[in-house]
C-alpha cells in the first residue's frame, strides 16, 4: 500500500510510477505484489473548508483512477474511532521456509495473469461524508497541543496509526511511504532534536517493523528531492499540492520547520550535506535496552518504539529530572512535576456503576476504586518514550486524546499495578527489570 | 506583582532558569546549579578522593565558573581533591593574551597553582603564524588538534591524575549535531561520553563536570556571583563549520528550551550497527601519542607546516604517512595539490 503524502504528493506519484513500470509484463525484473493506494485527508486538522477538501480529493481520485490500482480515501477523523489494537504490537507473521517462496511466486503469477486488479468495485466517488462535529473534535484534539512542534508530532502519530489500521483492515501486509532522501535527512535531524535518538533507525531506516504485522518500508529513500522533481518534470508525472500544518509559517515556528530550512540552506553551501546525513542514518540501529525481554519489550503508547526512559545514573534524562526536582519547593517531595500529567477516567469505567464484578480490592484490604468514589487516574508519562513525553507535556490537557489511546493507557496501567503486586512471585527475571 | 521563588517561596525571584523555566531567587539558583554539578560528578563517579585534578582554564566563562564551582564543591562535600589550573597559550595576539590575564587573576583569587603551556614552546608555531600560512578556513583544525596534545603534555608536566574541561551542554549538543552533519560515526558514538577512557601512554583521562549545564545558566551564575571573565570570540573562528551547528542550536533553543538536553539524550541513546568500520586506537610512530593512523594528526599537521604544505593535514592523507615517516620527498604532483590554499 503506497501512502500519498500531503505537501509532496509527487513523491507518492513517483513510487506509483515505478510500481506501474515494475508491474508491467515486459519489465525485466517484475515486481510481484498487489499494490493499493491510500490517501489520508487531513484537511480537517489543517483547517481546510469542506469544499477545498472535496476539490483536492476529486483531483487525486482522477489521478488514482488512471493508475488502475485500488485506492482508499480516508479522512483523518476516522482516527477517533480506532480500536486499541492499533497501539498494541501484533505478532509478526511467521517466516515461511525458503522453499515456499518459489511456490508462492508461481501461484502469484498464475492468479494474476490478467494484469492488475481492475478497480470495478471502487464505488466511492467522493470522500465519505464527514460530520462537522467529528471535524471539530479532531480540531480540538490538535488544538490542545500548545506548540506547533507538538501539534505536528501528534498529527504524525495519529496519521501513522490510521495508516496502519487501514492497511490491516484492507488486508495489506506492507506500507510503502514516500519519504525521499532530503526529507529523511531533515527527519533525522528533527528526530535528534526531539530526543528520538534511540528510535532513529526505525524512523529513518528502510524498513520499520515496530507494528509487528505491518512493515513500513521507504523505497524512495535513495532519491533526493531534486531528482524526483526532475523525473516528474521529464516524465510528466502530475503532482497535487496539499497544505500541511506548517505551510507558510515562519522559519522558527516549529522544530520541524526550522530543521527543514536549516538543511536546505546548508545544502546550498555544502552540496554533500544531505547525502552525508543519509549515510549516517544507514549506520544506525535500534538499541535494545536492558529492560526489554525477547517477547515483550516495554513499548511507548504513542509511537510504538521501545522505551528509552530507563533512569540510568549519569544520563541526560536523569539530569533533567534532577533539575526539575531542584527547582521546585523542597517541601513538596521528590517526584512531583509541575503539571500533573494525569487524566480522570470516565466514570463508566468504575466497577460499581457498571454492575459488573467486584474489583476485589476491598477483600485484600485496599480501597475499592468505586467506594473511594475516585475514578482511575493515569500517569501517561510512565507509558511514553522520552520524546512522546515532551509532546504530551506541551498539551494543555490529555482528555481530548482519542478513546483508543486512553483506554489502552488505562489497561497498561492496571497491568503494571498487577505486576507490582505479584512481582515477588514471578520467576521470569526479564519482566522485572534489573 | 513580584514573583516568588518557586523553590523557597520566600524571597522574590530575580531570574528565570533557561533550563526549566522556573523563577528562582539568587541563593536557590546558586544552590540548584551547584547541586546539579555535584550530582553529575557523583553519579558518573568522575573523581576519587586524593586525586590531583587539573582544571583546563582558558579565562572564558566556562572555565572560570568551572574553577569556582569545583573549589566550592571540593570544600562543601569534601571530595578530597587537589586542584590545579592548566592553561594553553595558542599565541593569538589580542585574544589569548587578554584571556590569560583572567586566568592569572583566577589563580590569585582561588589560590590554585597555575601552569601555562604554549604552542610556541611545544610545536614552534603560534596560531598567528599558522593562520598566515593556512588561511582562515581550516585554521580551527590546527588549533583544536594542537590544543588537545598541549593539554595532555601540560597535565603530565603538572603530574595531575585527571583533567576536567569546561564543556557545557550546548557544546556537547553542538558536537552531536556537527558529527551527524559531517557523517563522523566514530566520534558520534564517543562524543556524549562524560569522561574519556584512560588507556594509553601520555594520555591523561579527562571529564566534563558541566556537561548538563546550559551555557546561559553558566553566564547567569557568573553574573550573579560577580565572577570576572574574558568574553570575546576568537578572532579566527567566524568561518568554522561549527558555527552552523551553533546557530542551529541557538534557534532550536529559542523554539523549545529543552532541545539541548533532548539532543544530548538522543546522542546518548544512539546505537551503531554492527559491521560499521571503526578506527582502531594505536600509537603514533613518531611521537608516541595515541593515534588511529600511523602518524598522529598533530605530527601530520606539523609536517605540513614545516614543509610549507599547509593542506597536508586537511583531507585524506593517510597514504602519505609512510612517505613522511621515512623522510622521502613527495612527488611534484602531490606537492602541488598540498600547497594550494584558498584564503
Amino acid at each position: 500500500m503506497c501512502q500519498m503524502q500531503r505537501g509532496e504528493c509527487s513523491c507518492g506519484h513517483q513510487s506509483r510510477r515505478y510500481i506501474l513500470q515494475g508491474l508491467s509484463q515486459n519489465a525485466h525484473k517484475k515486481l510481484r505484489f498487489l499494490p493499493g493506494i491510500v490517501y489520508i485527508d487531513e484537511g480537517g486538522a489543517v483547517g481546510q473548508s469542506v469544499e477545498e477538501r472535496q476539490r483536492t480529493v476529486a483531483e487525486l481520485q482522477a489521478v488514482f483512477k488512471a493508475t488502475g490500482f485500488p485506492f482508499h480515501m480516508v479522512p483523518l477523523e476516522e482516527v477517533l474511532d480506532l480500536p486499541s489494537s492499533v497501539v498494541v504490537m501484533a505478532p509478526s507473521p511467521s517466516e515461511p521456509p525458503a522453499s515456499a517462496y518459489k511456490a508462492a511466486v508461481d501461484h502469484f503469477i498464475q492468479s494474476d495473469s490478467s494484469g492488475c486488479l481492475t478497480p470495478q468495485y471502487q464505488e466511492q466517488t467522493l470522500l465519505p461524508e464527514v460530520q462537522e462535529s467529528r471535524t471539530q473534535v479532531l480540531q480540538q484534539l490538535i488544538g490542545s497541543a500548545k506548540t506547533l512542534t507538538a501539534r505536528q508530532d501528534l498529527l504524525n502519530t495519529l496519521r501513522q496509526h490510521l495508516l496502519v489500521h487501514t492497511a490491516r483492515t484492507k488486508g495489506y501486509s506492507k506500507l510503502m511511504l514516500g519519504d525521499n532522501c532530503t526529507r529523511l535527512a531533515v527527519k533525522l535531524l528533527t528526530s535528534l532534536s526531539l530526543g528520538r535518538g534511540a528510535q532513529l533507525a526505525q524512523d529513518t531506516g528502510f524498513s520499520d517493523s515496530r507494528y509487528g504485522d505491518i512493515i513500513l518500508v521507504r523505497p524512495m529513500r535513495d532519491y533526493s528531492a531534486k531528482e524526483i522533481a526532475y523525473y516528474n518534470y521529464m516524465f510528466n508525472v502530475t503532482s497535487v499540492f496539499i497544505p500541511s500544518l506548517d505551510t507558510k509559517t515562519t522559519d522558527k515556528a516549529s522544530i520541524q520547520r526550522l530543521t527543514e530550512s536549516f538543511v536546505t540552506k546548508l545544502q546550498a553551501d555544502f552540496p554533500s550535506t544531505v547525502s552525508t546525513i543519509y549515510r549516517t542514518s544507514e549506520k544506525l540501529q535500534t538499541a535494545c535496552r536492558s529492560s526489554c525481554t525477547a517477547d515483550h519489550p516495554d513499548r511507548c503508547l504513542l509511537c510504538m518504539c521501545a522505551l528509552d526512559t530507563a533512569v540510568e545514573n549519569a544520563s541526560a534524562f536523569q539530569a533533567t529530572l534532577t533539575s526539575e526536582q531542584l527547582s521546585q519547593s523542597k517541601s513538596l517531595g521528590a517526584t512531583r512535576t509541575e503539571i500533573p500529567r494525569q487524566i480522570r477516567a470516565p466514570v463508566e469505567q468504575c466497577c460499581s456503576s457498571g454492575g459488573g464484578e467486584d474489583c476485589g480490592r476491598a477483600e485484600t484490604g485496599g480501597d475499592c476504586c468505586s467506594s473511594a468514589k475516585e475514578p482511575e487516574t493515569i500517569d501517561l508519562k510512565s507509558l511514553l518514550c522520552y520524546s512522546c513525553q515532551l509532546t504530551i507535556k506541551d498539551m494543555a490537557s490529555v482528555e481530548h486524546l482519542p478513546q483508543y489511546i486512553l483506554s489502552e493507557a488505562q489497561k497498561r496501567q492496571r497491568r503494571y499495578q498487577m505486576r507490582e503486586e505479584i512481582s515477588e512471585f514471578l520467576l521470569d527475571d526479564g519482566d522485572e527489570g534489573d | 506583582m513580584p514573583v516568588l521563588c518557586s523553590s523557597c517561596a520566600e524571597k522574590r525571584a530575580v531570574l528565570k532558569r533557561p533550563k526549566t523555566g522556573h523563577s528562582l531567587c539568587k541563593e536557590c539558583f546558586f544552590w540548584a546549579f551547584e547541586e546539579e554539578v555535584h550530582q553529575t560528578i557523583v553519579a558518573a563517579k568522575l573523581f576519587k578522593p586524593g586525586e590531583t585534578v587539573g582544571i583546563a582554564a582558558s579565562g572564558g566563562k566556562d572555565s572560570t565558573v568551572l574553577a569556582h564551582v569545583m573549589k566550592v564543591l571540593n570544600e562543601r562535600y569534601s571530595y578530597g581533591l587537589e586542584l590545579m589550573l592548566l592553561s594553553v597559550d595558542e599565541g593569538i595576539t589580542g585574544y589569548r593574551d587578554d584571556s590569560l590575564e583572567t586566568v592569572k587573576r583566577n589563580q590569585q583569587q582561588y589560590e590554585l597553582p597555575l601552569k601555562i603551556v604554549s604552542y610556541e614552546e611545544l610545536y614552534g608555531w603560534t596560531m598567528d603564524a599558522i593562520v598566515k600560512q593556512v588561511g582562515l578556513k581550516n585554521n580551527c583544525t590546527f588549533c583544536g588538534v594542537f590544543r588537545r596534545q598541549a593539554l595532555d603534555r601540560g597535565a603530565i608536566m603538572l603530574k595531575v591524575d585527571k583533567i576536567c574541561t569546561g564543556h557545557n551542554a550546548d557544546d556537547v549538543a553542538e558536537t552531536v549535531l556537527m558529527n551527524v552533519l559531517r557523517g563522523d560515526i566514530a566520534r558520534l558514538r564517543r562524543c556524549t561520553a562524560i569522561s574519556t577512557a584512560s588507556e594509553g601512554e601520555g594520555v591523561v583521562p579527562r571529564c566534563k563536570p558541566l556537561k548538563y549545564a546550559y551555557e546561559k545558566e553558566i553566564v547567569l551564575y557568573a553574573y550573579f556571583k560577580k565572577l570576572d571573565y574574558f568574553s570575546t570570540e576568537c578572532i579566527y573562528s567566524p568561518n568554522a563549520y561549527r558555527g552552523y551547528a551553533r546557530t542551529f542550536l541557538k534557534d532550536l533553543e529559542s523554539v523549545r528550551p529543552s532541545s539541548i538536553m533532548d539532543i544530548i539524550h538522543s546522542g546518548e541513546n544512539l546505537s551503531v550497527r554492527e559491521g560499521v568500520k571503526m578506527p582502531v586506537q594505536g600509537t603514533c610512530n613518531r611521537c608516541g601519542y595515541i593515534s588511529s593512523q600511523a602518524l598522529c594528526k598533530s605530527c601530520v599537521l606539523l609536517e605540513g607546516l614545516n614543509r610549507g604544505l599547509p593542506k597536508l593535514g586537511i583531507g585524506k592523507h593517510h597514504r602519505l604517512h609512510d612517505k613522511i615517516l621515512s623522510q622521502q620527498p613527495l612527488t611534484e604532483k602531490e606537492e602541488r595539490k598540498l600547497k594550494s590554499v584558498d584564503f
